[in-house]
């Protein structure tokens, strides 16, 4: 009955948007379909938008989507119960075009390049749950949605249906995610008065700030909080992966209600109300989680394909190079006429001679190694703030004896071969 | 169109066979303020068959003048009819304002003859007032969903024109004897002409009224957890003789019919006692229950708008609370025998 | 059987912020939806199609973006969209939205005769359920408001059998087409819209008219111009003073409650019972 299609992209996140407004512009006949009422609807992420790739999508995008400030300084916080050592950079540089990145809100973001895919030609379904693959012979044909007379087919499907994507699992791309693949975090939302923002973080109406929190922001574990500045809110939040949660024994949103209570976080979010409170999965396995990406008439990219580079919190614009270049093998593909699995495989060789498969493989060892030793964030941490408040303390003892002192109480602590282990360990996983 | 030509307030009064509906009256209560602030005479129009002996009844309820439209097509509403019918008053008589109860009937009525008058109506109002000097109808209402309200005016037509909400303003006290003129205008109507006919009406008492004609009503929020520990509430209303209601969120998790919501979306209320449990207040909720006359609000938020509405508040746990309270007044009528209920 | 539904777009309200300082609406708050009882008006005219066959348009009042909402209304069944957009309409009140409306509505008329025409009960942000019977009266039908049942459509004797909401209970009313109905919701569930509609949706492109493409429209009776009421001040709900609160353990306040409803006031007391 429903027509064929040239292809069918499930999920209108980055990585779904960016493909069909690629393969829109080379005039395939897209159909993108999405769960959500509309495009970001319920979805989720600190709120960093990389210009580099959205810019080779839509140029010079910042002249007219929704963003909420360029990122104009970056922080991060090694904080303690009482304390935090911090360093960062600022520049104003990042304030003026082209930028380096900025700060959205998902809600809006989403809906606007969704908008572009379908300004290129691409059709657009909201509300609409893609249920499975049509699988015939081997191939996948097509997608059975949650509609009555839901079918419709595809020569390809693209799959970028998020972090847990469901459809990738039931092609058995890969298996459940184990709990230290995945990463579970909650943000919350803030409404804040604009000068409040400007005030508390020093900042001018079109200036952004970002802070990235270690140690007791986790409570010690595996995992980072973070607070972004938007217009007139923040986004708060934190995240550890599943595994450590589970050791730990603690909820998320117990968590969230720490830090934001945190003697060194609470200030900043004082007087502000909680517009919206999110949780949601980041995949955090990295390199080694990377599950199959093509198959006979199918594609995954984004989350699905678990693109993320945790250490820097890169994910929405892994997932639209990736959407890019999926759909660029699709093009291919469609002028080869042989929509197989080595036909597709370009996709596969795309992303591993781009900075996506670059960098996870630069970190491969990054999330296991700190999830493997956690004295990364419980113990130096606090060590460091201890350091720091030594050297600082004016008490009249000689900053080199000051010094000494510091060096023998961390190596006392852990043991001055351990320590060389830890840094030679670190230095490894992130070299 | 001449301004000064228009004077009077004039209040439609709805019947139903014979029965004069509660806003009607509430209206000649609110009409007969803004009436002697402008120093007019206030009139009450009537529409319908046989219905001569609702004069005095009107009259004694605050209306100086009674207009009458008399015909057997008249007897059940339909617009076409009462249309004609009211057109034929206002253009004769010129009056400055016309409210109407914001009713199914009332509304339709009134936005079918603002449309021939081309004038302005105020749908669905809470507050009236009028502007002296300019004898304008200030007419408020909610809006956007009642965060807000707005006042509405009609500065270059006449008549000014506006439909209330039932039970938001207070009916007068009858004063039998009080003397005032009926008006009868006669009106050629033939039943070949209409385009609808009424078949039947169907009164099914069991929905709505029960709630609008309750004395005591105990309305539940969404703080009372879940739909068991909402029978608490049934368990109480038994105990004292109350009907149950809720709010929005109570009914939109199925906890309750939707007839039963109390509130901008549900009914207006006005019960001798009201308790509001585990219901945070939102404006929405209290437009429709504010008027009632004793209001006792149970919250564990000792911040919950509620209490600024209700008469006594108490800050505390309803799980905990009402079982006490059923406990108590289960108590008092195994000593004392019998039912409790609103004296 | 020809069928236009008129549909609205409207802020959300459910989520509405409004800004406390202006008293205005935040629109970033307030995502722009189909009124929900228009829907529940494309749904009915579905129904009645499904009976007697025929045409559904579905004819809005709007800015560009309530594009939007006749594709919403092509997933529900729609078969065809008309947007009345233009300057000169913005502002309008309920009388100049049924005048603008019933001016489109003339136009469609003459394209391909009208039968029944379809609102809402009422625009969730306006409130006003005005619109429907002001269209009635300009087109000179009958209007039948407050809608529970389209009961029978006789396409013969061109009548139609109808039950309509009253304040307790219901009439049931037979009308002569065309004629004009205002639905309220528990007229039916909206279904979910199989694929076939969402797709044409997703491609649907309204017919756009503006004033400029209507004869004979008075410019006067358009927009602010035409619009009798307008809006004076904005200010936030009137609250009543709070009350006294009860303290004490919860023993001592259930205690407390009691006396005062039993004694101070003499509220509530025991009857024989009957
Ligand atoms: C708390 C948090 C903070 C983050 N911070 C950042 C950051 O600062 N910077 C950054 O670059 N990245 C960040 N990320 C990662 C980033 O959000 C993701 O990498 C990115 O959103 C991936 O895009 P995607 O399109 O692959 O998946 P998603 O954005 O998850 O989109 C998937 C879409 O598919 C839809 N969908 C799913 N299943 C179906 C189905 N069956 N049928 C139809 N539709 C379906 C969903 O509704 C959704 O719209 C963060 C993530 C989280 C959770
Ligand atoms: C256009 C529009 C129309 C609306 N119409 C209506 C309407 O007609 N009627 C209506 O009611 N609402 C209406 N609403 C919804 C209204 O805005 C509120 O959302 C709703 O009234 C909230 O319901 P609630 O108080 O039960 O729930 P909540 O707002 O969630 O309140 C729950 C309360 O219970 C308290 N609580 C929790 N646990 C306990 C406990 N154990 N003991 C004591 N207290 C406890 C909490 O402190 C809280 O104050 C409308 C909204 C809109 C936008
Ligand atoms: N701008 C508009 N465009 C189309 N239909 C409208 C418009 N405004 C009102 N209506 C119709 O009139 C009904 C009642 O609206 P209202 O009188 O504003 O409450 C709505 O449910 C719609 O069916």
């Amino acid at each position: 009955m429903s027509e064929k299609f040239d292809v069918i992209v499930v999920g209108a996140g980055p990585a779904g948007s960016a493909c069909a407004l690629t393969c829109a512009k080379n005039g395939l006949n897209v159909l993108l379909i999405e769960r959500g009422e509309y495009p970001g609807a319920k979805n989720v992420m600190g709120g960093v938008l990389y210009r580099k790739q959205m810019e080779e999508l839509v140029p010079e995008f910042w002249k007219e989507a929704p963003l909420e400030r360029p990122v104009i300084e970056q922080r991060f916080w090694m904080m303690d119960k009482e304390s935090v050592v911090q360093f960062g950079y600022k520049g104003l540089e990042w304030g003026m075009e082209p930028y380096n990145n900025f700060t959205v809100l998902r809600a809006q973001f989403d809906q606007w390049f969704a908008k572009k895919a379908v300004d290129a030609g691409a059709l657009l379904i909201n509300e609409t749950v893609v249920t499975e693959c049509i699988v015939e012979n081997g191939k996948v044909v097509g997608v059975r949605t949650d509609r009555p007379n839901g079918e419709v087919y595809a020569n390809v499907v693209v799959l970028a249906d998020g972090v847990n994507s469901l459809l990738s699992k039931q092609l058995g791309f890969h298996k459940e995610f184990r709990p230290d693949e995945v990463a579970l975090t909650v943000m919350e939302v803030i409404n804040l008065p604009k000068e409040k923002i400007n005030d508390r973080f020093n900042l001018e109406d079109n200036q952004g700030c970002t802070i990235e929190i270690f140690g007791d922001s986790t409570k010690g574990n595996l995992g980072t909080a973070f607070v972004y500045t938007n217009k007139e809110s923040l986004n708060i939040g934190v995240g550890t992966t599943l595994s450590s949660m589970i050791k730990a024994k603690i909820k998320p949103y117990e968590l969230l209600d720490y830090l934001k209570n945190h003697p060194m976080v609470k200030p900043m979010i004082a007087g502000g109300e909680s517009a919206e409170y999110l949780a949601h999965l980041i995949p955090e396995g990295g390199y080694r989680s990377v599950p199959k990406v093509a198959g006979n008439g199918v594609i995954v990219v984004g989350d699905a394909a678990q693109l993320v580079n945790a250490i820097h919190r890169e994910g929405s614009n892994m997932a639209m190079s990736s959407g890019k270049m999926a759909a660029e093998a699709v093009v291919q593909a469609h002028t080869r006429g042989d929509f197989s699995e080595s036909s597709l495989n370009s996709y596969r060789d795309a992303l591993n001679s781009s900075f996506v498969m670059k960098d996870l493989e630069k970190y491969k060892d990054a999330a296991h190694t700190f999830e493997k030793y956690p004295q990364y964030f419980n113990e130096y941490v606090p060590m460091m703030n201890k350091a720091m408040s030594k050297f600082f303390t004016v008490d009249g003892t000689p900053k080199r004896e000051k010094q000494k002192q510091i060096m023998k109480s961390v190596t006392s602590e852990r043991g001055t071969i351990r320590v060389l282990q830890d840094i030679y360990r670190a230095w490894k996983a992130v070299k | 169109m001449n301004l000064d030509d228009y004077r009077g307030v004039w209040v439609f009064i709805e019947q139903n066979d014979g029965k004069i509906e509660g806003v009607s009256l509430e209206l000649l209560g609110a009409g007969r303020k803004l009436a002697d602030k402008l120093q007019v005479p206030l009139a009450g129009f009537l529409l319908g068959n046989e219905i001569k002996p609702l004069a005095n009844k009107l009259i004694s309820y605050g209306a100086d003048i009674v207009y009458l439209v008399d015909h057997p097509v008249l007897k059940n509403y339909r617009t076409e009819s009462y249309m004609k019918g009211v057109m034929l008053l206002a253009e004769k008589y010129k009056p400055e304002i016309i409210l109407y109860g914001a009713t199914p009937n009332g509304k339709d009525l009134a936005s079918a003859v603002a449309t021939d008058l081309n004038t302005g109506l105020t749908a669905d109002t809470t507050m009236l007032d009028v502007d002296i000097d300019n004898r304008l109808l200030e007419a408020s209402r909610p809006a956007f969903g009642g965060n807000i309200m707005a006042t509405i005016l009609c500065k270059k037509h006449r008549p000014q024109m506006a439909t209330v909400r039932p039970k938001v303003m207070k009916a007068l006290e009858p004063i039998s004897g009080r003397t005032g003129k009926i008006i009868e205008e006669k009106i050629s109507l033939n039943e070949e002409d209409m385009r609808t006919k009424v078949l039947q009406i169907v009164n099914d008492v069991t929905k709505r009224a029960n709630l609008a004609d309750a004395h005591v009503i105990v309305c539940g929020g969404k703080g009372m957890g879940d739909v068991q520990n909402f029978q608490l509430l049934y368990e109480f209303a038994e105990t004292i003789g109350a009907t149950v209601g809720g709010t929005r969120d109570v009914v939109e998790a199925g906890w309750l019919p939707h007839h039963l919501q109390i509130g901008q979306t549900g009914e207006t209320v006005t019960p001798k006692i009201y308790f509001a449990v585990a219901l945070s207040g939102a404006i929405q909720h209290v437009v429709g229950m504010k008027n009632s006359d004793l209001i006792i609000a149970i919250n564990k938020d000792p911040n919950a708008p509620i209490f600024d509405v209700a008469t006594y508040g108490i800050v505390g746990d309803a799980l905990e609370i009402i079982p006490k309270l059923i406990e108590q007044f289960k108590q008092l009528r195994t000593e004392k025998g019998g039912e409790m209920s609103y004296v | 059987m020809h069928i236009v539904v008129c549909v609205k777009q409207v802020p959300d309200t459910k989520i509405i912020k409004i800004n406390p300082k202006t008293n205005t609406l935040d629109r970033r708050s307030a995502p722009a939806i189909l009124n929900p009882y228009d829907a529940h008006a494309v749904q009915e005219a579905v129904k009645i199609r499904e009976k007697t066959g025929g045409t559904i348009s579905v004819l809005s009042m709007g800015p560009p973006q309530a594009t939007a909402i006749i594709k919403k209304s092509v997933e529900i069944g729609a078969d065809k969209g008309y947007l009345i957009s233009d300057r000169a309409f913005a502002g309008a009140d309920t009388l100049a939205t049924s005048y603008a409306l019933s001016k489109a509505l003339e136009k469609i008329n003459k394209e391909h005769p009208i039968d029944m025409i379809i609102c809402g009960k009422h625009a969730i942000d306006g409130d006003t359920g005005q619109v429907g019977p002001g269209i009635a009266r300009r087109m000179d039908i009958p209007p039948i408001t407050n809608v529970i049942e389209v009961s029978e459509v006789n396409q013969k004797e061109k009548t139609v059998l109808i039950k309509r909401k009253l304040t307790n209970g219901y009439e049931l009313i037979q009308s002569e087409f065309p004629c004009l109905l205002t639905v309220e919701k528990e007229i039916n569930e909206i279904e979910y819209s199989p694929m076939l509609n969402m797709i044409k949706a997703a491609r649907y492109e309204p017919v756009i008219w503006a004033v400029s493409d209507f004869e004979n429209v008075e410019r006067s009776q358009l927009g602010l111009k035409g619009s009798p009421t307008i809006v004076g001040k904005m200010f936030s709900p009137p609250r009543p003073e709070g009350g006294k609160r009860i303290e004490g353990t919860s023993e001592e306040q259930v205690k407390q409650l009691m006396e005062i409803l039993m004694e101070k006031k003499d509220l509530l007391s025991t009857q024989p019972s009957k």
